[in-house]
């Protein structure tokens, strides 16, 4: 099964949030980069962009097809993670340890909504379940 | 095993050459005083090699192709299906094949007619009032459409309308063509059946939507049965319909888009109307309008005045989008579709609809003991198996099934399309196979699930074996791509 983190906040489609202060570092769930197979490419956003939560802000290419991934929260770009550009197949060696965005968070009570990694688990043993 | 060839470059040698010309009997001219800057500094690196080991190598090269010439070709979503030589000789007719695009028209008035007659007889499947027939391909298309949907709205001083409504299980294309044409592209979700969801896609109706793009029969081969309160929604938002008629074999003479509220839509010659194609062209993507639409159509359009066919531009057209090809398209391509619609006629055409449909079912059927069919019911010219449930039990990808598929003698059906089905494979038998190919294929797929069963991934991994390279490394070609030869010094 792919791996779930306890301290981090997961969104249905896949993505990871970690939050320190107002800073929140998001990326791609382990289940995600073994279930689009090989990243070839990574566009990230600019730095100073506002996105929405849910809103799609980077897209991931895999050799089955282009992958949106959404925002899990509001906020601001602060800094993108450039050691993907030329090397993409980082997400692939291990997800949670490459982050593809740090925002600004705007609203800290978006995070409520989102599962914690009992939640997230269950989300997946169901989907490996159905063959995805 | 792998049994590769040398490039043109590899065997090129000095100054070996297959052609010789006369000795220069008139003055040289000055290269770089005629060209100016556009006179190259130094000659391209051409291979340089003699006739015979040209033609070995194509000839070399096209042994190692795989053609629905070969065999059978299910490649979902593609249509491969057999194109009637009758197609190729009438394309090769002097009249047509040697005809020069700049030919005073008087001297071309037969190539005029069949483009002003395919026209005709496009808009009266489809239901359109009008076609052009200058997109090189469906994608292509696309863009025009939605060019003159875009047109259409700033005619009426609606050009703050940027959205694009595409459901999930659209063409890739749909959402690349919208936002190339610069709109914003907005996903619609599909229901448990498959079909695009009536509520979600009346709650994203507002002001700001420009159009929808819908695929009916959708990519899941399932045709929409609320299209008439779909279009109907989206008119009344102040919206037009783009028809993605990419994949029109299960709807040829049984139902036209134009009577189910579509403005706009585009065709691909190459599939449904029988021309080769694969391999990157050529291919024709002629786009039908409604009447509201008529106007803004790329120029130049053929019509016919007193008997006489003739071309009319945009000083004649001031709404026109402008041209979006040179000349009028991909004039071979569009002789052979003509030839195909002359062969077969409106029913002939019917019957087409009908065989895309059955093959497709029952196939289906048969595959169905194996695999979980992607959506409930009938379906309509191909279909979609989750190949989930056999990767979690055997480790065996579609991935692999197709490579095992390759040394069954096949081309393999699509996978990993659409992205809305785990391991998904998609299957397009066509019309023109018969019962027994589609037989031998199912007995294929069986005796490959039973080995996946007995013998696991392992037994795949070396798979294909019968051909010249068994699995390219499509990672690092995708992660590195070296586009072109790279010369040692």
């Amino acid at each position: 099964m792919a791996k779930v983190l306890q301290d981090l906040k997961y969104t249905k489609d896949h993505e990871w949030i970690k939050v320190d202060g107002n800073v929140g570092t998001v990326g791609i769930t382990d289940y995600a980069q073994s279930a689009m197979g090989d990243v070839v490419y990574v566009e990230l956003p600019e730095e100073g962009q506002e996105v929405k939560a849910g809103e799609d802000f980077v897209v991931v290419e895999s050799v089955k097809g282009a992958n949106d991934v959404f925002s899990p929260v509001s906020g601001t770009v602060k800094e993108i993670n450039e050691e993907l550009d030329g090397a993409p197949e980082l997400l692939n060696e291990d997800a949670y340890s490459h982050w593809l965005v740090k925002l600004e968070v705007s609203d800290r009570s978006e995070l409520d909504s989102l599962l914690d990694a009992a939640a997230y688990t269950k989300l997946v043993e169901e989907l490996e379940a159905e063959g995805h | 095993m792998t049994r590769t060839m040398e490039t043109v470059f590899e065997a090129s040698r000095k100054g070996r050459k297959g052609y010789a010309l006369p000795k220069l009997d008139v003055p040289a001219a000055d290269c770089g005083a005629v060209l100016g800057d556009a006179c190259r500094k130094e000659a391209p690196r051409l291979p340089e090699m003699a006739e015979v080991d040209v033609v070995r190598h194509f000839t070399g090269l096209s042994k190692m192709n795989y053609s629905v010439d070969d065999g059978f070709y299910p490649l979902g979503s593609c249509t491969m299906k057999y194109n009637p030589k009758l197609n190729e000789a009438a394309a090769r007719m002097a009249g047509f094949a040697l005809a020069h695009p700049l030919q005073p028209e008087d001297t071309v008035q037969g190539a005029l007619k069949l483009l002003y007659d395919l026209g005709v007889m496009l808009g009266e499947v489809t239901g359109m009032d009008a076609f052009t027939l200058q997109p090189a391909a469906g994608a292509h298309g696309e863009q025009t459409g939605l060019m003159m949907i875009k047109a259409w709205h700033e005619s009426r001083g609606e050009g703050h309308r940027n959205k694009i409504l595409v459901p999930d299980s659209a063409h890739g294309t749909n959402p690349a063509s919208a936002t190339v044409t610069g709109f914003d592209t907005v996903e619609v979700a599909s229901d448990d059946e498959g079909m695009v969801d009536l509520d979600s896609l009346k709650s994203l109706l507002d002001d700001s939507v420009a159009g929808l793009m819908l695929t009916n029969p959708n990519t899941l081969g399932i045709f929409e049965k609320h299209v008439l309160e779909l279009t109907d929604a989206v008119h009344k938002a102040g919206g037009l319909v783009y028809y993605d008629g990419a994949n029109a074999n299960a709807i040829l003479g049984k139902t036209r888009p134009g009577d189910m509220g579509f403005d706009v839509l585009h065709l691909n010659l190459h599939k449904t109307f029988s021309t080769p194609h694969g391999g990157g062209g050529p291919g024709s993507g002629a786009v039908g309008v409604k009447a509201i639409l008529e106007p803004f159509l790329p120029a130049p359009i053929v019509t016919c005045r007193d008997g006489r066919y003739t071309l009319v531009g945009a000083e004649e057209r001031p709404k026109s989008i402008g041209r979006v090809r040179s000349f009028y398209g991909n004039f071979g391509v569009l002789v052979r579709a003509y030839t195909y619609l002359r062969t077969l006629g409106a029913e002939g055409l019917e019957e087409v609809a009908e065989m895309a449909v059955l093959n497709a079912n029952y196939l289906a059927k048969k595959l169905s003991g194996l695999y979980p069919l992607a959506h409930k019911g009938c379906c309509m010219h191909e279909f979609v198996l989750n190949g989930g449930p056999l990767k979690s039990e055997t480790g065996v990808s579609s991935m692999d099934v197709a490579k095992a598929l390759i040394d069954a003698g096949y081309h393999p059906p699509t996978v990993y399309f659409p992205l809305i089905v785990p391991e998904a494979l998609m299957v397009e038998p066509t019309e023109t196979e018969a019962m027994e190919t589609l037989d031998k294929f199912a007995a294929s797929m069986e005796a490959i699930v039973a080995r996946a069963r007995s013998e696991g991934p392992e037994a795949f991994h070396a798979m294909p074996e019968s051909t010249p390279i068994s699995r390219p490394d499509e990672t690092t070609a995708a992660r590195n791509p070296v586009l072109r030869w790279q010369f040692e010094d």
